[in-house]
């Protein structure tokens, strides 16, 4: 019990007194809030423009969360294909390798060329940047099937669709939830990089977008806020998906028992 | 019928072997000697290279009952839903399935633990649960590959006790492979005892005892002189083999 506050306390308290730290130094100096706003600044920057920014809020989660379910359906699809058979893993995979070594800011400006609507390019984008974890752990997760239940379903002559649906898919669980955990923040920045990439020629309304248009207009605090938004996001995001993943596998994942008190 | 792997070990020499129904038959020998091969040709998880496994009839209708060395059960299903599974997937309507498992489950002495899931139970309890899953489909033959190897003895002890009991009361003919002598001594009406690379079988022993057997029985004459009949028995067959 007591160590369940420490694990929330300590982080808290680090980011505190950080912001203290960051506050006295902003003051202290008297930097100008065109180089460094102070942490209140950029909050009443975040109160003060939410009308503005909620929206680009909105329009981000919008193309992160497209991407991600886009990454899931697509990952764990290929996944299923790729057990099927070894020659369409050893066909497939190095492509799906190649779309991951090849750094999405220098594939995105052809996306967002070849693709019309600008709302599309970002979701493909984000969706190139987050798909390689879930495809790489499911497929782990697909093939990581205890042997013994693999002859029993054999044994009572289960089909191909049985034996994926009750063996191997609920085997993946927990190795695609850690693939997720991974994809959620690459789709993430995979939205954010992709409409930094995009610039004025983007939607013009996410919050990658507010980041560019506040640093042109050296509107700092602007900036900041809107950075705050994305991380606070990120984090939104990881404690989401770790609670999807809590609640899927508390019943036997080794990972996500409870521990005794 | 013969085994050669694909590798080209050869994990049965030619084994000419016949069970009559109601037999419990076990099978004790060094590892490698081909035991488990031999279990997992009868049961059709592989093909014999030579020769050929007949079963009757009535085992071939009922589903033939294999238990592994683990449990084996599916940690995300609860043991209900494991001890269903053989019964799910031959499309087993479910009010029907469920009677079974119940009826299964009350076999085994499990009844109340039908929501636990199998991280929930003891290594014993889950051992309960696999033995209940092979039973669902009312088999004739019961194939089970060194089940209680990794339990403590007094599980061990308590679980052949209690199989005894249920083979007995309902007739079934079992293929026990085991390490433990004093095991297969404990239940068997007749012990094969193999030899190793390339494996055979050295010996085949009747056991003319009454069955089932409790708890006084394992401090008999008759148990310890099989006992050492089988242990001087394995210990030349192994002799053989090194030589």
């Amino acid at each position: 019990m007591k160590t369940d506050w420490l694990r929330f306390l300590a982080p808290v308290a680090v980011g505190a007194i950080f912001l203290l730290l960051w506050h006295a130094l902003v003051v202290l100096n008297d930097v100008p809030a065109y180089i460094v706003p102070s942490p209140l600044l950029v909050f009443r920057t975040l109160v003060h423009d939410w009308g503005l920014l909620s929206g680009s809020l909105v329009v981000t989660l919008q193309v992160t969360g497209a991407a991600l379910l886009a990454a899931v359906v697509l990952g764990v699809g290929l996944s299923v294909l790729f057990v099927q058979n070894r020659i369409i893993e050893a066909s497939l995979l190095p492509y799906a390798v190649i779309l991951q070594v090849t750094p999405l800011v220098a594939i995105a400006p052809l996306i967002i060329i070849w693709v019309d609507e600008p709302r599309t390019a970002l979701v493909i984008c984000a969706t190139v940047a987050s798909i390689f974890p879930v495809i790489t752990n499911t497929t782990i997760g697909l093939r990581s099937v205890d042997p013994g239940l693999l002859d029993l379903f054999r044994m009572h002559g289960a089909t191909r669709a049985q034996t994926l649906l009750r063996l191997r898919l609920p085997s993946s669980a927990p190795y695609f939830f850690a693939g997720l955990r991974v994809a959620a923040a690459l789709a993430l920045i995979g939205a954010v990089v992709a409409e930094f990439v995009a610039g004025t020629g983007g939607t013009r309304s996410g919050l990658a977008y507010q980041i560019l248009q506040a640093g042109l207009q050296l509107n700092i605090p602007r900036l900041f806020a809107a950075l705050m938004l994305i991380t606070g996001s990120g984090i939104a995001l990881f404690l989401g998906v770790s609670l999807l993943s809590r609640l899927a596998l508390r019943r036997w994942h080794e990972s996500e028992v409870p521990k005794e008190p | 019928m013969q085994k050669v792997f694909s590798n080209g070990t050869k994990a049965l020499d030619p084994v000419s072997l016949s069970i009559r129904e109601g037999e419990f038959v076990s099978i004790i020998g060094p590892s490698g000697c081909g035991k488990s091969t031999l279990l997992r040709l009868i049961a059709g998880l592989t093909n014999p290279s030579a020769g050929s496994i007949r079963l009757s009839s009535e085992v071939r209708e009922a589903a033939i009952g294999f238990v592994f060395q683990s449990p084996t059960l599916m940690p995300w299903s609860n043991v209900q839903a494991n001890v269903r599974l053989p019964l799910d997937l031959l499309h087993t309507p479910r009010a029907e399935a469920d009677e079974k498992v119940r009826n299964a489950l009350d076999r085994v002495g499990l009844k109340d633990f039908a929501h636990f899931h199998p991280r929930e139970l003891s290594g014993g309890m889950q051992m309960r649960v696999s033995i209940a899953r092979a039973l669902v489909t009312s088999p004739r033959l019961l194939l089970m590959d060194e089940p209680f190897g990794a339990l403590d003895e007094i599980t061990r002890n308590r679980l052949d006790r209690d199989l005894s009991a249920l083979c007995e009361r309902e007739g079934l003919t079992v293929l026990f492979v085991t390490h433990s002598i004093y095991e297969a001594s404990f239940l068997s009406s007749r012990a094969l005892v193999m030899s190793a690379r390339p494996g055979r079988i050295y010996s085949d022993v009747n056991v003319d005892e009454s069955r089932p057997r409790n708890e006084s029985f394992r401090s008999s004459e008759a148990f310890t002189s099989l006992a050492a009949r089988l242990s001087a028995s394995l210990a030349t067959a192994m002799e053989a083999a090194a030589s």
